[in-house]
């Protein structure tokens, strides 16, 4: 076993014993284990596997289902764009094409650098801001859709600038 | 812990003194306050208030609903004064306080005041926005701290609760909700009582109420709303509703990622437990019960609520076979109700007040209150409650101010997307359960979405097609591929390359999957499009016979997710088909991440 996946499977053994929930399931584990490790290695569903007594097929076929997951290491930030109704009649289409092609991108995914994943989401739950996006799990709403890109980018430099 | 409710309202007096005694401050932090910047607001105030030598306190409070005016900073003064500002930044926040400081109101950006002695500034409840609300579910929401449990009691939470428990059989409480005449909010309108009585009934000894926050449509914010305003009302609703059926457990069901419901829902449990409001012997007396948060990834069909309980189970969000009833074996196999927030949240004030005080607010049939969210093109989106029998038009150009700019509204999206969408000469539809459904409108969730002309009615239906489609659990193929085909045909309309069949083809796609469908997604999945070719049958013409857009939409972009559920069978190595047992576990991961990579 390599050095890495062993740094992985133990990081998912502890987010699998701390979770809060009172009722541990496949996809508790599997949303602790993503929270934790930011997307899911094989090595991290043979943990949930193992840890929930069941297969490897079985925690797939959650894995799979759920449009949140991936499986895939992702960019250090997240950039989530909402694409609902609300924020659509709010200009959000060609707000999020110019959001796109900011990143170097034709549709969601990882920006070519690897610094930025950028994702779709079907409702942001803040409707009433429109057109509204996310920065690291920041909301910001009522976006002019002509300095979107902008305000993404002053956000990630605040955060990044943050962490250091 | 408190031994039983007298001591916990002695409690909550006590704490409630000990915040009027100095300024108490409080901000909106709800999904749409921080969406507007509150938590900038937020941290900005100790600093703020400490630099003016200002006595305090600061209270996190959930959403008024006014989202038009968020942030919203909210000042209660020792002598009682308590008056709101809108659209609150750091800076507006200094001079405010610099008036405070000074004894003095400052008079820019005022929103309204709860109570004031300066008669000059007008009454919260008599603003545009609040005129017309009668607020039943959302008493609570913006006034109080959602986590503070004295706050809740100190006013007037978990009466309702101690009445039932101390001077009600569960017979008596299901009589009461009969007699308010409250319906599910979720969608269906079902009696609750009747609900709740198919529960009752079983002597199982493990029941469920199951509460549904999934909340996936978009433009319905509501209940997370009230998970993140005031989630202790739900708690007391869903604990009556468990004495009321003779049930032993409780869940909550929340869609991961809306970290704010799910924190502060968390919280207040916790609270609950702490002062012996879940647990064993609630408030003293011999009913015990639990309540506990289960997550769900993103997918919208877990709202469905045979799915949620495979979603709870761990599996996947896919809707059951019918019979056999929720309340018959529901999650794990035992008897099990499912009520949405709004439904459980209404139960409090109804036990506290009795079901003839909420069966007098509403219509003959439809009793008690709506609670909308008003989105899109309109003056002051935001989330209210009104009692049903008012009209569309009331909601939208009374309370929401009418569509923005003074634009004329073209078209509504109500009851999420399956939904479907009204026109705008629609607007004199009564808000009632039964009136809607002849008028052929969904209040479903309570979302009401406003477009003025500039939006295109063809290029918005293919948004809710392909949300549609995006979240179709693929468990019957008639929704499965009945979406896929819908949107590929909606998605040529747009590019105007339609052609002059494709009407007759929807159709005949919508009606299979009316037909064949095993849960509302695919029954109802036909609706956007049938309700467009209804009302904007000309637009729709246009596209197809003269392949022009006239408000240019179709011409500009469309963003939406490319991949989905039925990507992996695009690809032509369905993962489900392809796994067997002969396969080694590695081999089994290889081929998952040959497909899902
Ligand atoms: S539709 Fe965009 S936040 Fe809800």
């Amino acid at each position: 076993m390599t050095i890495e996946g062993q740094a992985i499977r133990s990081k998912a053994k502890t987010a699998l014993s701390n979770q809060s929930f009172k009722t541990v399931t496949v996809l508790s584990s599997l949303l602790a284990v993503h929270d934790s490790l930011g997307y899911l290695p094989a090595e991290a569903i043979d943990e949930v596997a193992k840890y929930t007594k069941t297969t490897a097929n079985d925690v797939w076929a959650v894995a799979s289902f759920y449009t949140n997951f991936r499986f895939t290491d992702p960019p250090p930030d997240t950039v989530e764009l909402c694409w609902g109704p609300s924020c659509h009649i709010r200009g959000a289409m060609p707000m999020l094409q110019k959001v796109f092609e900011h990143f170097g991108l034709e549709q969601e995914g990882d920006s070519p650098d690897k610094k930025v994943q950028v994702r779709l989401n079907t409702c942001l739950g803040a409707c009433s801001q429109a057109p509204v996006i996310s920065v690291n799990h920041r909301l910001v709403g009522n976006l002019d859709p002509d300095d979107a890109c902008s305000t993404i980018d002053g956000l990630l430099q605040k955060h990044n600038r943050g962490k250091h | 812990m408190s031994k039983d409710y007298k001591e916990l309202t002695a409690k909550a007096v006590q704490h409630l003194a000990s915040l009027e005694a100095v300024a108490w401050l409080r901000v909106g932090t709800a999904i749409c306050g921080q969406a507007a910047g509150a938590t900038n607001l937020l941290q900005a105030i100790p600093s703020l208030a400490e630099k003016r030598n200002l006595p305090f306190v600061l209270s996190e409070v959930g959403c008024m609903g006014l989202c038009y005016a968020e942030p919203i900073l909210d000042i209660q003064t020792p002598d009682g004064d308590r008056i709101l500002y809108k659209n609150v930044d750091p800076a507006l926040a200094e001079k405010i306080l610099d008036s405070l400081a000074k004894g003095k109101t400052h008079k820019d950006n005022l929103l309204g005041a709860v109570t004031c002695k300066d008669k000059a500034i007008p009454l919260l409840k008599n603003i545009p926005m609040m005129k017309q609300q009668t607020r039943v579910a959302l008493r609570n929401a913006g006034h109080i701290d959602p986590i503070d449990i004295f706050q809740y009691v100190a006013s007037g939470g978990f009466k309702g609760l101690s009445k039932a428990l101390n001077t009600m059989s569960a017979s008596e409480v299901i009589e009461e909700v009969t007699k308010s005449g409250l319906r599910g909010r979720g969608g269906a309108a079902f009696p609750t009582a009747t609900k709740w009585s198919f529960l009752a009934r079983s002597d199982k000894k493990t029941k469920y109420i199951l509460c549904n926050c999934e909340e996936g449509d978009p433009g319905a914010f509501n209940d997370k709303g009230i998970l993140e305003s005031d989630p202790f009302t739900l708690i007391e609703g869903m604990i009556i509703a468990g004495y009321a059926t003779g049930s032993s457990n409780g869940v909550i069901f929340i869609r991961h990622g809306h970290a704010g419901p799910i924190e502060r829902t968390e919280k207040a449990l916790e609270a609950c437990y702490e002062q012996g409001i879940l647990g064993s012997n609630i408030l003293g007396t011999d009913f015990s019960y639990d309540i506990e948060v289960s997550l769900t990834g993103e997918s919208y069909v877990a709202g469905e609520e045979t799915a949620l309980m495979e979603a709870v189970e761990g599996k996947r969000a896919m809707p059951r076979f019918r019979p056999p009833f929720p309340a018959q074996a529901g999650l794990w196999q035992q008897p099990s109700n499912i009520n949405n927030v709004k439904t459980l949240a209404y139960v409090p004030e109804i036990v506290a007040k009795g079901g003839d005080w909420f069966a007098g607010i509403g219509t003959e049939k439809s009793k008690g209150t709506a609670i909308i969210c008003l989105s899109g093109d309109i003056e002051r989106p935001g989330m209210i409650e009104v009692p049903f029998g008012l009209t569309i038009r009331d909601v939208i150009e009374k309370i929401g101010g009418g569509a923005r700019n003074s634009k004329s509204i073209k078209l509504l999206q109500t009851g999420g997307p399956l939904g479907g969408v009204l026109s705008g000469d629609q607007l004199d539809i009564v808000l009632d359960f039964d009136a809607m459904a002849t008028a052929g409108a969904i209040l479903g969730s309570g979302g009401i979405i406003i477009a003025d002309e500039d939006t295109c009615s063809v290029h918005l239906t293919r948004n809710l097609i392909a949300f549609c489609q995006y979240e179709s659990c693929g468990k019957c193929f008639p929704c499965r591929l009945g979406m896929s085909h819908l949107l590929e045909v909606i998605e040529r309309i747009t590019l105007l390359n339609g052609l002059e069949s494709d009407k007759a083809l929807m159709e005949r796609i919508g009606t299979s999957m009316q037909a064949g469908s095993l849960c509302g997604h695919g029954q109802l999945g036909f609706n956007p499009v049938s309700s467009a070719l209804k009302y904007f049958k000309d637009e729709f013409d246009q596209h197809l016979e003269e392949h022009v857009c006239q408000t240019n939409q179709c011409s500009g972009p469309f963003i939406g997710p490319e991949k989905t559920r039925r990507w992996a069978h695009h690809t032509g190595s369905s993962p489900t088909a392809e796994v067997s047992d002969r396969f080694s576990s590695s081999q089994i991961q290889k081929q998952w991440i040959s497909v899902l990579k």
